[in-house]
């Protein structure tokens, strides 16, 4: 019915539509939005569909506007700086809260979920505006610690596209109106026993749902319970059934683990615990002064990660191959019986030296399988663990944390066919998008319109909710209580710090109007839970002390250790026959399974090691890509990258993506990532990138071999913040050993550069009497997966400026995690470092500003004065480390209501036309000087944390005052590890870092 | 005077074509304003610079109204065409203050024909140039805050910057430009106050020529001021586009951190300067039939400075590669490295060719008199001088020290539209000049006739 | 040729280079008055209030504390204006039936906050921490005058950079001891200079470059 040739305007989609009808309607619609000219309509009526300023190009459209423009600007030519303010206003409390004084921030503890499972916050209240998430110290799984997605969390509570009423069939109701129609369908369903009631859900791990969903179905025992979670450990929980036989959850300790082989687990930056393990595997591996004991990493994977980055040896395998190596490893320490040998000679070539190292290592080893390796590789970690007697000292096994850990493909098959059946009267979608990442075979879109009554609760008017009569707006966690368990089986306690903004209801409440009690709001059900799960007499104080804490003391799943079925786990792995390439499903690193879509922080957040932002892309090797007759490198033709465009056929479905080539990834492989090419996401997610789950079957929720790839002639511009990869050795920016040469010649970071002696410069030198901030960077623990950007980026209000100005270059973003490349473009090693603003002593930037904007403060920052700046921008010519950014436009947004309230009060929102640049957090440091100054002390060390600091898993940024001989930052400076990036140039960089190690096995030589 | 062979020699040479007196040097010279009908070239040139100067006043209204992020600059090039533009004109002006000021003092007769319209050329370029620190700046309506003033922030400039100095060097530059070229026109004003029949012209030139007289009390007057204007001048040749040349020398930027910029830089700007003399003047002489007044002789000597700072140029280049490779210092020699192979490769080879190749065809005699050739060189020389900026700033920036961070520059059509703008402002304001100021200073060149010199071996 | 213009032309020419000048001058002159007027800065100016709250029957005449009704400014960077709670403490006694003050009952009734109009208006950018100057003897009347004799409140100093500058450049003319933080007419027992300096190191005040840096009030 799209002709791609013909135009389509909003007239042109009216007129569509109204030849459609009924239950046409939808589908035809929605065929639409996916057309590309409907797309182009989006961009055009919607100026800032793809957050705006991309018209460079054409800005002046019709003769208005540019009367208008003339206007403005002649205005602004005759703008002297002597304005008036505007009269602002004051309005006061009625009563004012105790606890609260206005202009001091508070901190409540609360807990995020991804895939179900929580993760420990305190959440920053000024004046009851949540404005930004840090890490819970006292939460097991955060350790003080924050993922990006919980970092950009806030942003989704403001965004301006969340669903804002209840809406019945494209009309607005209000909850009562919904809550009658539930009525009225449960009365009708009581007859049956509630046959007709299908509820689907994501995992769940709330005790308190747990407990409503088994009071509902003494109610209606015909009730079906349904769960879908696309990015879930689908292959973890059938391997636990493989080896075990019953649902086991596993989690480990690196803190006690010598040598940790990776099954293409991504442990470091992904994951429930992956914060927790973070900063295990970092502690276990940092040197200092005469301690030169690492741990030591294999990791086994197709496409680079964060933990790959990490690894002393980096295998990358095609996601089936790491099964057949799993097996060759298992029968190498003795515990299966599959081949140690085959056609492809890499899978084998290391089996040896690993199974050596980890047989003399028992007990303080470690082999874990990634959640998107299929039971069976799952099954060969558990006998291996076992086999080394890693059970109970490295790895743990407890019963699930999951309230019904079931199959849950096949319970979403059995919805299929029950939706197919007719037997579905009423639908309650809590949460989730399965329209959009159900397995494409279900074509699960079309079919929800066979239940009679469907409703979607839900964030976002999304794919979904198109497909369901009623839409329900759902609340934020940060406007709803609840509770739900971490890693361990620990409960985490989730409280909300603001008034549903939109009247969305928590997922529990709406299950709540399923029972005897439907008016409950969430705080309630949760607390009565828990009223009746305490023991003890206090409950008031108890549940005031768990809510302070943000968790339930004591509350983790006891560990046991099941009995390992021996011949379940034997099936020899056979090396699966390579037809065409192998296709890789992994969610995106930025985006998950498309649930941040809309979020512009981590839309605009450059991946870890690709460095792609806005978009995913068919990712293969350099060699891979060479078969397919394309250039063996990403290659900037003009400005960006320009990467040839693909089409991926897959069992008979085919797929339009741009190719990346990645240095590193496996050869004979592509990998897609997930959760995009949405077409309901909202202004920044809709119609960005490709929808790989368009060939994800159930069949192959992760990999499958039979893709078929051919390169078009076409191309396409990815938006990457910076386009060169490669590590330049003479360039003294990156520097990196083996432990083995830092315990012969710890001085090597030095070498091949000097540090000028003080005195150079004809300027005097600068006495810093009171404190010296500085910064530390340890390159040994970073793993560059970029939480500490988004957390910069949440703290400092930096504007997000669209795709299309990343691409020219001028993404705002502080504090940049660069990666690069060294060795064989095949397998390379790969390295990151974080650069935030030097602070640099002699300034280069401080002494050609014409009027003063960047001054050199008492304690050594680079002050950035934003309202004295002029834009001349020769700061950041002159800045080596290129670390300032420039509002080439408004970028700022000072319209939108809701993401006024977002901003942090303490920093200044830049406008158009001026510099700016990391600033040690600065008003972090200032707040914290001025309550010393109050107590008459000085500040302590570790009383002021960089928003990077704070958030950074492994501890890799350190910041404090090195004039304290015995400041955590200070003694990191004093390592001989420690070096200034382009020291030579005699800038005398207040940020340095510590010189990377890495600790190989000497019996591998690669 | 008895001709000998060598005088018949020396003809083509002459400052001033013979035949010439008082009278009909003065009639042919304020006949281009007064009496003669403006021609068709007049109109035609006008037209172009005055739809160009509209060009330019949509792409200010359009920068003011959006910000610079309409021109292609980005992180981590943030200096592109406005900084190229603004160095180019600046350059462009020098000729005329070269020629009119040190000419002078060097008392080069031969420059009275040339040096009012090189004046003007000066100033028009000035004020182009002039225009380019505002518009580059990123909050433009705050420009007063590189002034020291007294205000109420009791923060003041901070002298450490070029930039700063830069304002100082330019205004007075504008300055005394401007004043040297009004004094110059004084008498000549005089002469067009009692020629011309228009009453309101009369008026006007009155007023302009401050009630001149032409008495030996007017002229000793004269002479005093326009050495000590000479005197002032002269100094700003030098320092002008050494100061703009610090813009980059003081930064660290390896391709711009250089300490022989400033000679390099000045004989770059009288390089180009005489290039845009020569693609002004052999038009208009053609087009006004002034063969007679700017001779083949002064053509030739324009070619011949312009072979010499073409020269000194040449040699620049060559010590900046051979200083970037001696120096060993990595991040220089990838600079220049980058600039001869990087993504710039095509526009440093190209200025390589207008620069130094193409201009040593001006040793050949027959092409340095030959007009057309002359013009189609001049030609060159601009472009190559414009593109010599463009590498200087652009490649320099594109490519520094951490690889991470390179960005390549390209400009979008608003970065075009400005600069063909500036040039319309360019040629508006010289013909307006051309079509209501003799162009060429009438008094001045009478004292190249043979009478005045008799005069003055009798006197 | 007749005579183009009249004699008198030369004497209006020799003049008009002085009047020149002159008219620079004047305009420089004006402009500066303008940008240093109060009708730039809006000192001494009454704002219209909800309620035409008296500084100077409160304090000046019941000599109430300012820290009764603005609590937070010891701890907090905002000195807050006080709940309408407050104000009912007394106002629910005194003057029940007073129609000035029924915005304020009415506030209290309906839980409609007063909306009174910023006197103290910071430039955003601008970051003053009430508690820390409170801390270090900096008194209220220091910046904000004597309200006790301010019958409607008005902004007292200019509030340009330069004034904020002054003090931060040299605190000892200005800090005084804590006891005195509130006090309206305070006279300092001996020499300004002398005390400033000693209670500039008592109080542990920071020296004028850190005081003077940039972060210390932009951020």
């Amino acid at each position: 019915m799209n002709d791609s040739s013909e135009k389509l305007d909003l007239a042109a989609v009216r007129a569509k539509l109204q030849g459609a009808h009924g239950r046409e309607y939808w589908r035809s619609l929605e065929d639409l939005a996916a057309t590309p000219e409907f797309q182009e309509l989006m961009e055009r009526e919607f100026p800032r569909q793809s957050i705006g300023w991309s018209e460079d190009e054409d800005p002046v459209k019709g003769r208005r506007n540019f009367l208008k423009l003339m206007s403005a600007s002649l205005a602004l030519a005759g703008l002297s700086a002597c304005t008036r303010q505007p009269t602002e206003f004051i309005t006061p409390y009625i009563r004012q809260p105790e606890d609260l004084i206005p202009g001091r921030p508070l901190f409540y503890a609360t807990s995020t979920t991804l895939n179900g499972v929580a993760t420990g916050v305190l959440a920053e209240s000024h004046e009851g505006r949540p404005t930004k998430i840090e890490g819970n110290p006292e939460h097991a799984a955060s350790l003080g610690a924050c993922s990006a997605f919980s970092q950009a969390s806030v942003l989704g509570l403001y965004d301006p596209d969340r669903m804002t009423t209840v809406n019945y069939a494209g009309e607005t109701r209000s909850w009562g109106m919904f809550f009658g129609a539930l009525r009225e369908a449960l009365t009708a369903q009581k007859s049956k026993n509630g046959a007709g009631i299908r509820i689907l859900t994501e995992t769940i791990t709330s005790p308190t749902m747990a407990d409503q969903f088994k009071r509902i179905r003494q109610m209606y025992p015909g009730l079906k319970w349904h769960q879908w979670e696309p990015a879930g450990p689908h292959g973890a929980r059938a391997g636990a059934q493989m080896a075990f036989g019953q649902p086991v959850n596993t989690y480990y300790d690196f803190s006690a683990a010598n040598v940790i082989v990776s099954l293409d687990s991504d442990f470091l930056a992904s994951g429930p615990a992956s914060l927790r393990y973070a900063r295990q595997f970092a502690a276990k591996r940092r040197v200092r002064g005469d301690k030169t004991e690492m741990n030591r990493l294999y990791v086994v994977e197709p496409m680079p990660t964060p933990t790959g980055s990490k690894a002393d040896h980096r295998l990358a395998l095609r996601a089936a191959d790491i099964e057949v190596f799993a097996g060759a490893l298992s029968t190498a320490i003795g515990v299966g019986k599959g081949p140690r040998s085959g056609d492809n000679n890499d899978v084998y070539k290391w089996l040896d030296p690993i199974g050596k190292d980890l047989a003399s290592n028992k007990g303080a080893s470690l082999i874990i399988a990634g959640e998107c390796q299929p039971p069976s590789v799952h099954a060969f970690a558990h006998a291996m663990n076992a086999a080394l007697g890693n059970v109970g000292k490295t790895v743990f096994y407890t019963d699930p944390i999951e309230a019904e850990p079931v199959d849950q493909l096949a319970s979403l098959l059995d919805l299929v066919k029950d939706l197919d059946a007719g037997q579905v009267d009423l639908l309650l979608i809590l949460g989730g998008n399965p329209a959009y990442n159900a397995p494409v075979e279900l074509g699960l879109r079309d079919r929800f319109a066979k239940a009679r009554v469907a409703a979607h609760l839900s964030l976002y008017d999304n794919e979904t909710s198109r497909a369901c009569q009623w839409r329900l707006p759902e609340a934020h966690f940060l406007e709803a209580w609840g509770d739900a368990r971490g890693f361990d089986g620990s409960v985490a306690l989730q409280q909300p710090l603001i008034q549903p903004l939109y009247g969305g209801k928590a997922a529990s409440e709406v299950l709540q109007m399923l029972t005897d009690h439907p008016e409950m709001a969430s705080r309630d059900i949760v607390r009565a839970y828990w009223a009746g799960q305490h023991s003890g007499a206090d409950f008031e104080t108890w549940w005031r002390r768990s809510l302070h804490d943000g968790f339930i003391a004591n509350s983790a799943l006891p560990v046991k250790t099941p009995a390992l079925h021996g011949e379940s786990i034997v099936a020899p792995a056979r090396a699966p026959k390579l037809n065409g390439l192998e296709v890789i499903f992994r969610p995106d690193p930025a985006v998950y399974d498309g649930r941040f879509a809309n979020n512009g922080w981590l839309q605009e957040f450059p991946r870890p090691i690709t460095k792609i932002t806005w978009d995913n892309a068919a990712i293969l090797s350099p060699a891979t890509a060479h078969q397919l007759g394309l250039d063996s490198a990403n290659r900037p033709s003009g400005v960006n990258i320009v990467g040839k465009m693909l089409e991926l056929t897959y069992q008979g479905r085919t797929l339009r993506a741009p190719a990346w080539i990645q240095p590193g990834h496996a050869d004979g492989a592509i990998t897609l990532h997930l959760g995009y090419g949405r077409t309901r996401a909202g202004r920044s997610g809709t119609g960005i990138g490709f929808n790989a789950f368009g060939l994800r079957t159930g069949q192959a929720m992760w990999h499958d071999t039979g893709l078929q790839a051919k390169a078009l002639s076409d191309s396409y511009e990815f938006a990457t913040p910076s386009i060169d990869h490669t590590l330049d050795p003479r360039r003294h920016i990156f520097r990196a050993a083996d432990i083995e040469d830092y315990r012969k010649d710890p001085n090597f970071a030095h070498e091949g550069t000097e540090d000028p002696p003080p005195g150079l410069t004809i300027y005097p030198e600068w006495k810093y009497p009171g404190y010296a901030w500085g910064m530390a960077i340890d390159l040994t623990a970073c793993m560059g997966c970029g939480a500490c950007v988004v957390a910069c980026q949440a703290e400092n209000n930096i504007a997000v400026v669209g795709k299309d100005q990343v691409r020219r270059g001028r993404s705002m973003q502080w504090l940049r995690v660069d990666s690069y490349y060294s060795g064989d473009p095949a397998n390379p090693g790969i390295v990151n470092q974080p650069v935030p603003c030097m602070q640099c002593e002699n300034a280069p930037c401080e002494l050609v500003c014409p009027v003063q904007a960047t001054n050199h403060s008492s304690e050594g920052l680079n002050d950035m004065v934003y309202n004295r700046c002029v834009g001349t921008r020769y700061c950041s010519n002159n800045c080596p480390y290129k670390v300032r950014r420039f509002n080439f436009y408004l970028f700022s947004d000072y319209e939108t209501p809701s993401l006024k309230l977002l901003n942090n009060p303490d920093v200044t929102v830049r406008s158009r036309g001026v510099m700016e640049k990391c600033t040690y957090c600065v008003q972090r440091i200032n707040a914290a000087k001025i309550d010393s100054e109050k107590e008459g002390r000085k500040v302590r060390d570790g009383e002021i944390q960089t928003a990077c600091q704070a958030t950074c898993p492994t501890e890799a940024i350190i910041f404090g005052n090195v004039n304290d001989p015995e400041s955590r930052v200070s003694k990191m400076k004093a390592e001989k590890l420690n070096y200034g990036m382009l020291a030579e140039l005699n800038t005398r960089p207040r940020t340095t870092y510590l010189a990377e190690l890495r600790n190989p096995n000497s019996g591998i030589e690669d | 005077m008895p001709e000998t062979p060598e005088l018949l020699e020396r003809k083509p040479h002459e400052d001033i074509a013979p035949g010439y007196t008082f009278g009909s040097v003065t009639d042919q010279i304020a006949s281009v304003v007064l009496t003669k009908r403006t021609p068709f070239f007049w109109f035609a040139s006008f037209g172009v610079g005055f739809s160009l100067l509209l060009l330019l006043l949509l792409s200010m209204a359009l920068l003011f109204g959006k910000g610079v992020g309409i021109w292609g600059i980005r992180t981590p090039v943030m200096w592109g065409f406005a900084i190229t533009n603004f160095v180019w004109w600046i350059g462009i002006g020098h000729a005329g203050t070269l020629i009119s000021a040190i000419l002078l003092l060097l008392n080069q007769r031969w420059r009275n024909s040339i040096n009012r319209f090189a004046e003007a050329m000066t100033l028009f370029a000035v004020a182009c140039a002039g225009m380019f620190p505002l518009l580059h700046m990123g909050r433009p309506w705050l420009f007063f805050w590189l002034f020291p003033y007294p205000n109420t922030m009791g923060v003041q400039p901070q002298f450490r910057s070029p930039l700063v100095w830069d304002v100082f060097a330019v205004s007075t530059y504008a300055t005394v430009s401007a004043l040297f070229w009004f004094v110059g026109l004084v008498p000549d004003l005089g002469t067009l106050r009692d020629r011309t029949q228009n009453k309101v012209g009369r008026l006007i030139y009155g007023v302009l020529s401050l009630g001149w007289r032409g008495s030996a009390k007017h002229w000793s007057i004269y002479e005093t001021a326009s050495l000590l204007l000479a005197g002032l001048a002269t100094p700003l040749v030098l320092s002008v586009h050494t100061v703009v040349s610090f813009d980059f020398t003081i930064a660290i930027v390896p391709g711009w951190h250089s300490t022989f910029f400033p000679p390099y830089f000045v004989a770059g700007a009288i390089y180009s300067g005489f290039a845009m003399v020569l693609v002004l003047a052999i038009p208009l002489r053609k087009v006004y039939g002034l063969e007679g007044l700017i001779t083949d002789r002064h053509l030739e000597n324009s070619a011949k400075v312009m072979l010499a700072t073409g020269l000194i140029v040449a040699y620049s280049y060559i010590m900046e590669l051979f200083g970037a490779w001696f120096g060993g210092d990595v991040y220089e020699w990838g600079a220049f490295w980058h600039r001869m192979a990087g993504p710039y490769a095509q526009q440093y080879w190209m200025l390589v060719t207008c620069n130094i190749i193409l201009p040593q065809a001006l040793w050949i005699r027959k092409i340095r008199t030959n007009p057309v050739t002359l013009f189609i060189w001049s030609m060159i020389v601009l472009v190559g001088m414009w593109l010599e900026r463009f590498v200087i700033i652009v490649s320099s920036l594109a490519q520094d020290f951490v690889t991470s961070s390179w960005g390549i520059f390209s400009p979008t059509r608003w970065d075009w539209f400005t600069f063909f703008g500036t040039v319309g402002l360019f040629l508006f304001l010289f013909f307006i000049f051309v079509r209501l100021l003799p162009m060429i200073s009438i008094f001045e060149v009478r004292t190249l006739l043979p009478q005045a010199k008799a005069k003055e071996e009798q006197g | 040729m007749s005579q183009l213009f009249h004699h008198s032309a030369n004497a209006i020419a020799r003049f008009s280079i002085f009047g020149g000048i002159c008219l620079v001058a004047g305009v420089a002159w004006l402009g500066w008055q303008a940008d240093t007027s109060s009708w730039e800065t809006r000192a001494n100016e009454h704002r219209s209030q909800p309620v035409p709250f008296s500084h100077m029957h409160h304090v000046g005449g019941m000599g109430l504390d300012c820290r009764y009704c603005h609590t937070t400014v010891e701890t907090s960077s905002f000195a807050n204006i006080p709940p309408t709670r407050t104000c009912m403490n007394c106002h629910s006694q005194l003057f029940l039936s007073s129609p000035t003050l029924e915005p304020v009952r009415a506030s209290y009734r309906t839980g409609q906050s007063l909306q009174w109009t910023r006197v103290y208006d910071l430039p955003d950018f601008v970051y003053f921490n009430h508690s820390i100057h409170i801390n270090k003897g900096v008194g209220c009347e220091t910046c904000h005058g004597r309200v006790d004799k301010m019958p409607l409140t008005y902004q007292y100093p200019s509030l340009e950079m330069s004034w904020c500058i002054d003090c931060h450049r040299d605190p000892a003319q200005h800090v005084r001891p804590r006891e005195f933080i509130t006090t309206m007419g305070y006279q300092p027992a001996g020499d300004q200079e002398e005390i400033g300096r000693r209670l500039v190191k008592e109080y542990g005040i920071q020296d004028a470059r850190t005081l003077t840096s940039c972060n210390t009030c932009h951020r």
